[in-house]
């Protein structure tokens, strides 16, 4: 055997070692056929990640007697598990949905899950390989004519580089890190989405001493320790190694980030309570922070700096880096996996069976989207289920989706209505069978009778409708039920609501008999990443809607045409300007996602004008009156707006005289604010400025997205803290607001509060989809939170809190006359822990204990609203809405 | 500003406001102007209507300001359950105070006019100086009400934006290990000056030092005092462990200062209320006296 040699590994694996060609591919050698015929043993399945997917399918296939092996890159089963906080409990959602697994899996604590898991896994004989971290997966087969994979790769400066990778046919090689080589004919990657740390590039990086991770910092005894990375993970590893002085470590931490002041500079990435408390150790001379400094060269016990004064050499016994982390996109990628398109958030694409576009290997798990326990044991069962041959295996959804369609007219089986939406949804032709189903199950099949209401005016709502047969009327005019506009079948409404996060602009009501597809807020999102036609019919549709809508009635599509033809979509960065006063472009912008605040030059200041929601259209002042631009708009935060060609609508008014009549008017209330603005200044220039300052603090705090924001006159709060107490007294004794903490502006205070953001961060990455957008536009968490507290650490404002819900209290009765219980407000820790009643059934008892996430959830449903603000005595907490309350009528209020 | 918003889908509505208006100016000064016209009805009624020189109480005006007298005390004391009981429905806590006030103003014409001014050592004139005592406390409790959180604020402010009580508390206790670390190398004499201030409890002193924010005991600046004087007298060396504990010991102090302008502001917002509510309770035991003895030994 010529540069190639086998062995036999402890698990009876054959071990082959290769050599790779010129093209880069490695490829099986042997003497005897000249690396075409396989060598030693050729597994039928190699399942890569043993995760509750990876390892459901190892059970399947060991049950099925399949020869499989299951590779682990560390030295336990389901790490990500694993490596959940002590005593987690683990949820099993969605509870309707039946198990269908070789393994046990039930709610309950995390290692007694793990336990269950690693003992099934020994019964049924499953062949694991530990400590098998996968390099590269290749085919070894012949080439596959016409089968070649792009892969874009974008590099920080904007440029992208473009490699082309031929497909091979399998069998698979899977080479290892360790250099190992496993053969198998079909490959199930379930490696799931927790990334791979980004590593040091320097020299010497990849000496022992450079780890990624500290499992425990008060293990660590009298070393030199030098900590990479300024982020939170970071900055706890260097407090922790250093928190009893008697562990003797010497911690220094670099940051390649000048020296200031204000430590959200110094430490960008950084919490900044966390960056405080790291300052001030450094002052306190418990650890070191090196600012300018990053590594140059390292070698066993010391480490080569580069400062702004020149290179330094210290003492280091072992860095610990950490620079964040990457998606293992590029692996999948490179094992010839095509994703769906090249969104950041994109899964890759896979046939009803979870084969990917290189054939034979097959995805599923987290990284195939599906982010549930019980979801990634059933696609493990059913996927070797597949590659056994059995094809006639219905999904295991099944049964949900026949509730789904159980309340529509027409009886039609699963299959005959996914195929039904499919032909007639234009936005839903892109998918695959095993994409409808699943985007399937996070929307709804709603069949209306005519003259039903879908939605009214005004309704908080971020779905999207597709009208799958019938036909919907828009009313246009509120006050005249009459005044309608057709929606044919096929098409689809309610993405104003979708992309904008505010309530619905006009009712709809059902022309005819119709069925129509509500498409959840994270479904279409989903859908819009995987099927880029859709994204771009939404685009479309959605430009031309909110055109229409700019000056009221009057326009048809036909009018538009040419605007909406080249109209832009563009991204706007928080603080970046579409307008700039004293231009003469006369584009007009429609803000699509986000909101903008427009200010102007006054006296060489600017001056707070006004603040935009989505929805909102600006710039039309320069195009109706010529001229250059009167005033500055620039993004409160991260927005997306419609950029229309100025000269292309003017055309449409000039067409319309009594569209121009119109927006003249609108143009009067704008201008007379700016002349309010200006003949203020002089008289009252103090407040003005205060105002100005004022508006700017709040949207520094968040209202450029908020809803709904509480807010606090600090010339009036006594501190009775009676707000928090009326929370808790609301909602289940735990108040989810903190009065003081927040930040303050001139007298006007922003507390811990939810803002009710219109797309709130929190919903992003919600396992059991358990938080949602009530009726009255609240943001809240419902009764199938896992306690996993992803929103916790989403929410950039810190207003989730995790606790669990104290025992009920005495009535106030009888705490006025006997003084039983604590008292009106959230009970003391003490008290709760005392009077939790549990009932020595460890079933029960968890559940007593069980931590939620809890957030406001804006008193919905409690006749007389938020009760923190009915509960002010003194009228200094209220709740309004960004644009309710950035008015220039609050100028007057100041005593302009 | 508040306007009610339609039915919503939960069925639950909601006031919604779009500034903050404090309760003295609540609803446009509507239970000031309401009290007021009270009050003038009642003068005219007491000035022009004919009624008996004596015994003015059990006069047909007498009876009908004393039942609404007494009604109205009870009244007003409930706006402790009020504010306690966070029931659903359409109340404003904000409303209650802006009644409360007035109307508690109204009740010193209301209880006078009532006793028809004949004073003397008896339980129906206690009852009326405890009901004054009452409202005396709260025209201070209104006074502080609407003075303190302007200065409580105004005090939050340092150069980076505002602090809340537990990072002022954070402050103190992170300059003490600063402190505590520097102080190492000073000698005895020092040291234990600066312990001093390290052991004393920051929140230690009496309610008077509290309300009046006067703490002659300070331990921190007896001891930044001494460790100056002591300097004062010794020649000057480069990098001397005493400067840098001198800085400390003066940024304390200044921490300290703040803190306890926060404590007294916060006392005087609370303390009016350990009179005005426990007197209120007298007061209400002397009224039932007052009616019991008036119904049955008149």
């Amino acid at each position: 055997m010529r540069g190639a040699s086998a062995n036999v590994g402890i698990t009876g694996v054959a071990i082959l070692i290769f050599d790779e060609d010129r093209r880069g591919n490695t490829r099986r050698l042997c003497a005897r056929c000249g690396g075409r015929m396989p060598v030693g043993q050729v597994f039928k399945v190699a399942i890569i990640g043993s995760g509750p997917a990876g390892m459901s399918a190892a059970g399947r296939a060991a049950q099925l007697g399949l020869a499989h092996v299951l590779l682990e890159k560390t030295d336990h089963l389901s790490d990500t598990i694993y490596k959940y906080q002590k005593g987690k409990h683990v949820m099993a959602t969605p509870s309707q949905l039946i198990l269908r697994s070789d393994q046990e899996f039930d709610a309950g604590k995390k290692e007694d899950i793990l336990d269950k898991w690693n003992r099934r896994t020994a019964e049924l004989g499953v062949n694991v390989k530990f400590n098998a971290d996968v390099k590269s997966i290749k085919g070894t087969g012949p080439a596959i004519e016409g089968s070649v994979q792009k892969i874009v790769t974008r590099a920080r400066d904007g440029t992208s580089t473009t490699t082309e990778v031929q497909r091979y046919a399998p069998p698979y090689a899977i080479t290892l890190t360790n250099g190992e080589t496993v053969m198998a004919e079909t490959v199930v990657l379930a490696i799931g989405t927790q990334g791979n740390p980004n590593l040091m590039r320097c020299p010497g990086g990849d000496l022992p001493h450079v780890t990624y991770q500290l499992d425990d910092p008060y293990a660590v005894l009298d070393q030199h320790i030098i900590v990479i990375g300024t982020g939170d993970a970071g900055i706890e590893n260097a407090r922790g190694l250093v928190e009893d002085a008697a562990q003797g470590n010497t911690v220094t931490v670099l940051n390649r980030s000048t020296k200031s002041t204000n430590v959200r500079e110094s430490f960008a990435t950084a919490k900044e309570p966390n960056a405080k408390a790291l300052v001030e150790d450094d002052a306190a001379g418990k650890l070191t922070i090196r600012y300018e400094t990053e590594t140059k060269a390292v070698e066993p016990g010391w480490v080569t700096l580069s400062t702004r004064d020149g290179e330094e050499r210290i003492r280091c016994d072992r860095i610990i880096a950490r620079i964040g982390s990457a998606p293992p996109r590029a692996f999948v990628e490179g094992c010839g996996i095509e994703f769906a398109s090249a969104d950041r958030l994109a899964f890759p694409t896979l046939s009803p069976q979870f084969e990917s576009t290189a054939p034979g290997i097959f995805v599923i798990g987290a990284l195939a989207g599906y982010p549930l326990i019980k979801h990634c044991m059933n696609q493990g069962h059913d996927v070797v289920e597949f590659i056994n041959g059995n094809t006639s295996l219905k999904p295991a959804d099944e049964p949900l989706l026949e509730a789904k369609f159980a309340g529509l007219p027409g009886k039609r089986s699963v299959n005959e209505w996914l195929e039904f939406l499919q032909k007639n949804v234009g936005i839903l032709q892109g998918m695959t069978t095993l994409q409808l189903r699943e985007f399937m199950l996070d929307s709804e099949a709603r069949g209306y009778a005519a003259g039903d209401v879908v939605f009214e005016r005004n309704d908080p709502g971020s779905s999207l409708f597709a009208i799958a047969s019938g036909t919907v009327h828009v009313r246009i005019d509120p006050n005249d039920p009459s005044k309608v506009i057709p929606i044919p079948a096929g098409t689809i409404f309610g993405e104003v609501g979708l992309i904008s996060g505010r309530r619905r602009g006009a009712t709809i009501v059902a022309a005819e008999d119709t069925i129509c597809v509500e498409i959840s807020r994270n479904a279409a999102l989903k859908l819009q990443s995987q099927v880029p036609t859709a994204r771009r019919a939404i685009e479309r549709i959605s430009t031309e809607r909110q055109i229409l809508q700019m000056f009221g009635s009057g326009l048809t599509s036909a009018d538009v045409a040419e605007v909406v033809e080249t109209a832009k979509i563009m991204s706007v960065r928080a603080g970046d300007a579409i307008i700039k006063e004293g231009d003469e472009d006369k584009d007009i912008y429609v803000i699509r996602v986000g909101s903008m605040i427009v200010e102007k030059e006054v006296g060489g200041k600017p001056v707070f004008l006004s603040y935009l929601p989505a929805g909102s259209y600006v710039g039309e002042m320069a195009l109706i009156d010529g001229g250059r631009r009167t005033a500055t708009v620039r993004a409160a935060i991260k927005s997306e707006v419609i950029k229309i060609d100025g000269e292309a609508f003017g055309r449409v008014l000039a067409a319309k005289p009594a569209l121009l009549e119109r927006a003249r008017k609108d143009m009067e209330v704008r201008r007379a604010t700016n002349a309010f603005i200006e003949s203020k200044k002089d008289s009252f220039s103090g407040i003005v400025d205060l105002y100005s300052e004022q508006a700017k603090f709040l949207v520094s705090q968040g209202l450029g997205e908020a809803t709904d924001v509480l807010l606090i006159d600090e010339r009036l709060c006594v501190g009775c803290d009676n707000c928090e107490k009326a929370c808790a007294d609301s909602h289940d004794g735990l108040s989810r607001l903190d009065r003081e903490a927040g930040k303050s502006f001139a007298h006007l205070h922003v507390p811990t509060s939810c803002r009710h953001c219109e797309h709130p961060h929190c919903m992003a990455d919600c396992p059991p989809n358990a938080i949602k957008r009530g009726p009255d536009g609240e943001v809240f968490i419902n009764d199938t939170c896992i306690g996993c507290g992803n929103c916790q650490r989403n929410c950039p404002y810190g207003v989730i809190r995790m606790d669990k819900v104290p025992p009920k209290k005495p009535s106030l009765l009888n705490w006025l006359f006997f003084g039983s219980g604590p008292g009106p407000g959230e009970p003391p820790y003490k008290w709760s822990k005392k009077n939790t009643k549990y009932t020595g059934d460890p079933a029960v008892d968890e559940l007593l204990d069980r931590k939620k996430a809890i957030k406001c959830d804006m008193c919905a449903g409690i006749e007389g609203g938020p009760s923190c603000v009915r509960a002010c005595p003194t009228g200094a907490a209220i709740r309004v809405s960004p644009d309710e309350f950035l008015t220039v009528s609050r100028l007057e209020n100041e005593g302009a | 500003m508040a306007t009610i918003a339609p039915k919503k889908r939960t069925g639950a509505s909601r006031a919604r406001t779009s500034t903050h208006e404090g309760f003295l100016r609540h609803n446009n000064l509507f239970w000031g102007k309401l009290s007021a016209a009270i009050a003038v009805a009642l003068l005219a009624l007491y000035i022009f209507v004919p009624l008996p020189g004596q015994h003015f109480g059990s006069s047909w005006l007498g009876y009908t300001l004393g039942t609404i007298g007494a009604l109205l005390i009870l009244w007003l004391t409930m706006l402790g359950m009020r504010k306690r009981a966070i029931t659903p429905g359409r109340w404003s806590l904000k409303a209650w105070t802006s009644a409360h006030v007035y109307l508690g103003l109204c009740l010193t014409v209301i209880g006078t006019l009532h006793s028809g001014f004949h004073f003397g050592w008896n339980v129906h004139t206690l009852a009326w100086a405890l009901m004054l005592l009452v409202i005396g406390s709260g025209i201070f409790g209104i006074w502080v009400y609407a003075t303190a959180p302007r200065a409580l604020s105004a005090n939050r402010y340092d150069d980076e934006g505002a602090i809340t009580e537990k990072q002022m508390i954070e402050a103190v206790r992170s300059l003490d290990r600063q402190i505590h670390d520097a102080a190492q190398t000073l000698d005895p004499q020092s040291a234990a000056l600066v312990n001093l201030s390290l052991e004393q409890d920051p929140f230690a002193g009496s309610f008077w030092n509290r309300i009046t924010d006067n703490y002659p005991k300070c331990a921190t600046r007896h001891a930044a005092a001494e460790l100056r004087r002591i300097r004062a007298y010794q020649p000057r060396m480069g990098d001397d462990p005493a400067d840098k504990v001198d800085a400390l010991l003066t940024r304390k102090e200044a921490v300290l200062g703040r803190m306890r302008r926060h404590l007294k502001l916060k006392s005087w917002l609370q303390a009016w209320l350990y009179i005005h509510v426990p007197v209120t309770f007298a007061l209400i035991a002397a009224l039932s006296a007052h009616i019991v003895s008036v119904f049955f030994y008149w």
